[in-house]
């Protein structure tokens, strides 16, 4: 009964938090509307996610913690490169990062992390699912930059989509 | 130092470090050789400049109003969410643009990307193999 009135609880209390963020204000008529969108919203979207994978919370949130610092390091890296570095210093490269990570969820939230964090952009999938086409705006040597990003964002994130 | 004197130097500096990552960002499109550098400037320098333009909305209304507001919340997390999306279909359509050797679409210093290794291409210019993340007609 509670599996088919809330397939996906963690779905609902997320819209039911953005909700209440959006109105901005809290109040018992906002809460009911906001209980209300998280339990039909889930039931109508059910057909579009089949085969959910499971998510820990605790390392999902250390890591959003881990992205949102390097975010901001990233953005002084990239003002500093755009500002000061000439161009023929610029080492711009493409980078085939192998993936470890096989459900499209985890590897959509790594290809996210990769495009905002310091000086890479992650530009395609390979159609086996198992590289990840990265271009990197400065990147001196290109096999350091993919040990990075590999120890730093997919060993996290193997933990946090782990099944 | 008064309250209303802090809060008005603490907006103030936030606005001026959100516009100054904003124009770098900016400028970083203008300066940058070749479009999947271009890209970078938009990706990243522009998120921190709008992220301190927010916090500066919200330490506004917190200290001028009295109130907290949450709206800024929700605009960094669409933000985040659709910066690295869009930069993505931009480099895939790049991507494309290079493999026709269109003369309006040169290769920048990085040149063009090497197929990945094990004989197949990328998803931009392959059809997603059968039980691969990218394959939605297989589900």
């Amino acid at each position: 009964m509670t599996r088919r009135l809330l397939p996906h609880p963690g779905l609902s209390v997320l819209l039911v938090v953005m909700w209440m963020v959006m109105v901005g204000e809290v109040s018992f008529g906002a809460l009911f509307l906001g209980i209300v969108f998280g339990i039909v919203v889930p039931i109508f979207t059910a057909p579009w996610w089949p085969g959910r994978p499971r998510v820990r919370f605790v390392p999902a949130l250390s890591y959003a913690g881990i992205v949102l610092w390097d975010i901001l390091v990233a953005n002084v890296e990239v003002a500093w490169i755009i500002l000061f570095k000439r161009t023929r210093d610029l080492r711009p490269a493409w980078l085939a990062i192998p993936l470890e990570l096989a459900s499209p969820e985890a590897i959509t939230v790594f290809a996210g992390t990769i495009s905002l964090t310091p000086g890479t952009v992650s530009a395609d999938v390979s159609a086996c699912g198992r590289y990840l086409l990265v271009h990197a705006l400065h990147a001196p040597d290109p096999a350091a930059e993919v040990t990075k990003v590999k120890t730093r964002y997919e060993a996290r994130l193997k933990e946090i989509f782990s099944d | 130092m008064s309250t209303a004197t802090f809060a008005q130097w603490l907006v103030s500096a936030l606005i001026v470090i959100g516009g100054s990552f904003a124009l770098i960002g900016s400028w970083g499109l203008v300066r940058l050789p070749s479009l999947m550098e271009r890209l970078h400037g938009p990706t990243k320098a522009t998120t921190l400049g709008l992220g301190a333009l927010l916090v500066a909305s919200v330490a506004w209304f917190h200290l001028a109003r009295g109130t907290w507001t949450t709206h800024e919340l929700l605009v960094s997390v669409f933000l985040f969410m659709t910066a690295p999306i869009s930069a993505n279909m931009i480099a895939k359509v790049h991507l494309h643009r290079l493999r026709q050797h269109e003369p309006t679409a040169p290769a920048g210093p990085a040149g063009t990307p090497a197929p990945p290794p094990g004989g197949v291409d990328w998803a931009t210019h392959e059809v997603p193999h059968r039980g691969t993340p990218g394959d939605f007609v297989g589900d």
